[in-house]
């Protein structure tokens, strides 16, 4: 099946042509960061993580598009669903190889990444998102290529594909409550210590994921013969509109816990997003953008007739993909550590090279997925005529 | 036997993984217990800890009194890089609100809220920087110190994020260059790419010497000891004074103590 990615039209290769100027664009930043160390970035002794664990953070939500697809097709027999289950697993695949990405890049010691295998330490949860990312790669990568071929050569995919379709829906739970309980489970980051972070993560997931995946479905109708089908987007959109508004509504439960209780650690991080914290205030224009985002996404889904016109509910998953890319891609982590353990407010701010480190990673995982779109699309199409 | 190319390979694959992995079973089989014998100078406790005695610091060291850091800097090799972004520190001077947020009342005599504080890792008996390393280049040991290995480390800052007291600092460019005092050869220098924190001077007691800072200070302000030995100094110093400890409430057992 892999030839297929080989040939296509012109619009194709000049679209590979351009992400992989991006990715070489990147790979040269990576390289200075190599030589010279993370001081290239805006990381800081007190901000310690940056941009690049944000990107990883947002990106395993998006792999949530998968379990989106899977889970109502395979499940609960909704049909619609089946033409599009590809397209939600490739997307997976290339989410999840960014976010792979994005820890490799953020490592001080890239070269001994191997030691987190030769000495396994299961009381980190750093192991086990290890575990469940690796997985749910190497689960998406098996279902979707061995259901794809099945197609494609008009047959049933083999037995042993079922219960690893089965297994990937769990798994994709765990992928979220994985990488929350990295952050949710730690002393004196008031921030992230909430019951509540996994049940957030989750919502963002399955709202961010849904969301690019509308997007890309409507671009794959558009360029190719493949048509995803209307009921699918309308599906799409209703578990988008739900996952949308639970997930503002917790963003809102933080809110009341903090300041109703009126306890300083627990208000500090919200009120250096959205108004400043001793006169700092470099989050809080991003912040508002993203209560703006998130306030006309939810505007524009609630009712049903708007959100099933094409262009709108287009704007609507712009509205969604971003608000939550800020939130989870951009605030929370960098506040999460604002203010420091000695109550001090120390800013950070991407450097240029550590931005196009993340832009480079963001268009190698746009060259897996046009990639594998394509493969897909052509099997679709083939089959199709 | 009919037996296509296919069968041979997977015959052959199976052979080769065979013999393989008899290197590694006499491997394991071969391995024993490194054999050393410890110095017998070297200091030993139950659980090390360390009484910080403020009011002698502040009323018998002369101001500005930074001997503490630097013996501590020298002795480790801590590089002196410039910026407050890339800051390595092992031992450093904080204000009271700085050290004990939301302890303070805002009433304090003006000589707590102006005096320096000395901060440093706190070895804290549940220690959530050792539980978070994703390979165990930080752990703790059974006299209590949190140690680094700085040839494991893989840099991933995840115990910068656990720790509570700021104590860990990250190594964001080589910092050889940066080592402003005479280089103690007796102590490894850092690499790029890998955290550092004070180690409560395990190579000192190793050969029965106290840690760096407790010898520097003059004024024996800084007090070390067994905190389960109750004829300790340090259980001494505990037992005759009130002391606090930084963030109590987070559960970490810090092993560092305040006198005020």
């Amino acid at each position: 099946m892999l030839e297929r990615a080989l040939t296509g039209s012109t619009r194709y290769k000049k679209l590979l042509g351009v992400l992989l100027v991006f990715m070489g664009l990147g790979f040269a930043a990576y390289l200075t960061q190599w030589n010279r160390g993370l001081t290239i970035t805006g990381m800081s002794r007190d901000v310690s993580w940056g941009i690049y664990i944000a990107q990883f953070t947002f990106l395993v939500g998006v792999a949530a598009s998968a379990v989106m697809v899977v889970l109502p097709y395979y499940l609960h027999d909704v049909k619609a669903f089946g033409k599009i289950t590809i397209l939600g697993e490739f997307l997976a695949i290339a989410s999840v190889t960014m976010c792979l990405l994005f820890i490799f890049v953020d490592l001080g010691k890239p070269m001994r990444i191997l030691n987190v295998l030769l000495y396994p330490t299961l009381n980190s949860v750093l192991f086990w998102d290890m575990i469940v990312l690796n997985g749910y790669l190497l689960l998406n990568l098996l279902i979707g290529w061995n259901v794809l071929e099945a197609e494609r050569k008009g047959t049933l995919y083999p037995n042993w594909v079922k219960p690893l379709i089965y297994i990937s829906i769990p798994w994709a739970v765990s992928i979220h409550t994985v990488t929350a309980f990295l952050y949710a489970g730690l002393p004196g980051r008031e921030y992230w210590l909430t019951a509540i972070m996994a049940a957030r993560f989750l919502a963002s997931a399955f709202c961010s994921g849904p969301a690019l995946l509308i997007m890309l479905s409507y671009l794959v109708k558009k360029y190719s013969r493949f048509d995803p089908g209307k009921e699918a987007i309308d599906k799409l959109a209703t578990i988008m509109t739900y996952a949308m508004l639970i997930s503002v509504f917790f963003v809102g439960l933080e809110f009341f816990t903090a300041f109703y209780s009126n306890i300083p650690g627990h208000m500090d991080a919200l009120k250096y997003m959205f108004v400043g914290l001793e006169g700092h205030h470099k989050l809080v224009p991003v912040m508002w953008l993203f209560a703006i985002l998130a306030v006309a996404g939810v505007a524009l889904l609630l009712h049903p007739d708007v959100r099933k016109n094409e262009k709108m509910l287009l704007a609507a998953a712009a509205c969604v993909f971003f608000s939550m890319y800020i939130e989870k891609g951009v605030g929370l982590i960098v506040a999460g550590f604002i203010p420091n353990p000695f109550n001090q407010v120390r800013e950070y701010v991407p450097s240029i090279p550590e931005m196009m480190i993340a832009l480079g990673i963001w268009a190698t995982g746009f060259f897996v997925l046009t990639v594998l779109y394509k493969i897909a699309v052509s099997v679709k199409e083939e089959v199709g005529a | 036997m009919e037996t296509g190319r296919r069968n041979f390979l997977k015959i052959g694959g199976i052979c080769a993984l065979g013999l393989g992995s008899l290197r590694v079973v006499n491997a394991f089989g071969k391995t024993e217990t490194p054999k050393f014998t410890a110095n017998l100078q070297a200091l030993t406790a139950k659980r090390w800890a360390m009484a910080i005695d403020m009011k002698k610091c502040w009323e018998k060291g002369p101001p500005g009194c930074t001997d503490c850091v630097l013996a501590c800097h020298s002795t480790h090799n801590v590089p002196d890089i410039g910026t407050q972004k890339e800051e390595i520190k092992w031992i450093w001077e904080e204000k009271y609100e700085n050290v004990f947020p939301g302890q303070e009342s805002g009433m304090e005599p003006e000589a707590i809220r102006e005096k320096p504080f000395m901060v440093l890792c706190n070895h804290c008996k549940h220690a959530p920087c050792t539980r978070v390393c994703p390979t165990q280049a930080t752990f703790k040991r059974a006299d209590g110190i949190t140690m680094m290995d700085f040839h494991r480390c893989i840099g991933c800052r995840y115990c910068m994020a656990g720790c509570p007291f700021g104590a860990r600092s990250f190594n964001f460019r080589d910092p050889r260059p940066y080592i402003k005092t005479e280089l103690n050869p007796a102590f490894p220098t850092r690499d790029r790419g890998v955290v550092e924190k004070c180690n409560f001077c395990e190579e000192r007691l190793a050969a029965g010497k106290m840690p760096a800072c407790v010898e520097a200070c003059k004024c024996k302000a800084l007090c070390f000891g067994d905190l389960e030995d109750p004829n300790s100094e340090v259980r001494k110093a505990l037992g005759s004074q009130f002391s606090i400890r930084r963030r109590p409430e987070l559960g970490t057992e810090p092993g560092v103590y305040y006198i005020i």
